[in-house]
């Protein structure tokens, strides 16, 4: 099962409904031939960088899917080309981390600091470690957790500054995280 | 009578050392770039539109990579301009 991702630019001098067809159709193409949509995004009127055909703006769409074989991908690129309606498109088969990101953007935590999925995995890990340690150790064990808590936390920060790209920001705020990382990597 | 202590440099002898650069890419764990991300996109590119070297950006070999092929994406899809003046 490989996972792709199809990004398309709509004339924008369609109306809306048929902005909105020309979509469909594609969408309606991928089922009938036995996709999944993973997930359908109305990026909506953006701004080109250069002309294409005598447009300076276009309406841009993008297709998340699988598919067993990778058949589908030449007779989709096919239809796309014949359609006027479309300004320009481009497939990418997408790789695990790929695949990793279009999921966390979709769920908000690509520009936020903090991984809700990230947190029973934290506490398992400490468990894990502290279990076999005595109680004696438990005054560590918090200073521990607290040092791993922002390691997991900031490590997500640099996903944050990819989305907003900030450019300052970004490399102050996880060097604390980098100092973290280590550290606990050294307890390991 | 001075002590070796208070013997101060009339510059900061810090100064003239640069920061060494680092694959921003590598130390936070980013693992995908995103060709529709323009605005991340354009650390990596010159004022031109041209796309930086690594001696400049710093990224490992890897990364620079994907980057120059997310660069590549963007100016297909019209994300970043192909040749420009003034990007930034």
């Amino acid at each position: 099962m490989q996972q792709y991702e199809v990004t398309f630019i709509v004339d924008p001098v369609l109306s809306g409904d048929e902005i909105e067809g020309t979509a469909k159709t594609y969408l309606d193409h991928l089922k009938g031939e036995g996709c999944e949509i993973v997930h359908e995004e109305h990026i909506g009127l953006r701004q080109l960088a250069y002309t294409i055909s005598k447009r300076t703006t276009g309406i841009y769409y993008c297709v998340e899917f699988k598919s067993d074989s990778g058949t589908i991908v030449p007779k989709l690129e096919l239809a796309l080309r014949r359609d006027e309606r479309i300004m320009r498109f481009l497939t990418v088969s997408l790789d695990k981390y790929g695949v990793k990101y279009n999921d966390d953007k979709r769920n908000g935590l690509i520009g936020k600091k903090r991984m809700p999925d990230e947190e029973p995995v934290k506490a398992k890990e400490s468990d894990g470690k502290d279990a076999p340690k005595a109680a004696a150790k438990e005054a560590k064990a918090p200073a521990k957790e607290e040092a791993k808590a922002p390691v997991k936390e900031e490590s997500k920060a640099p996903v944050e500054a990819e989305a907003e790209a900030p450019a300052k920001e970004e490399t102050k705020v996880p060097t604390a995280a980098a100092v973290t990382t280590t550290a606990t990597s050294e307890e390991e | 009578m001075a002590s070796r202590d208070d013997i101060k440099f009339l510059s900061n002898p810090k100064l003239g050392q640069k920061a060494k650069k680092y694959c921003r890419f590598r130390k936070y764990g980013i693992r995908h770039i995103d060709y529709k991300d323009p605005e991340f996109l354009k650390q990596f590119v010159n004022e031109q539109g041209k796309i930086l070297p690594r001696r400049i950006t710093g990224n490992s070999l890897k990364y620079q990579k994907k980057v120059a092929t997310a660069v590549k994406r963007a100016r297909h899809l019209a994300y970043l301009p192909f040749v420009t003046d003034l990007l930034k």
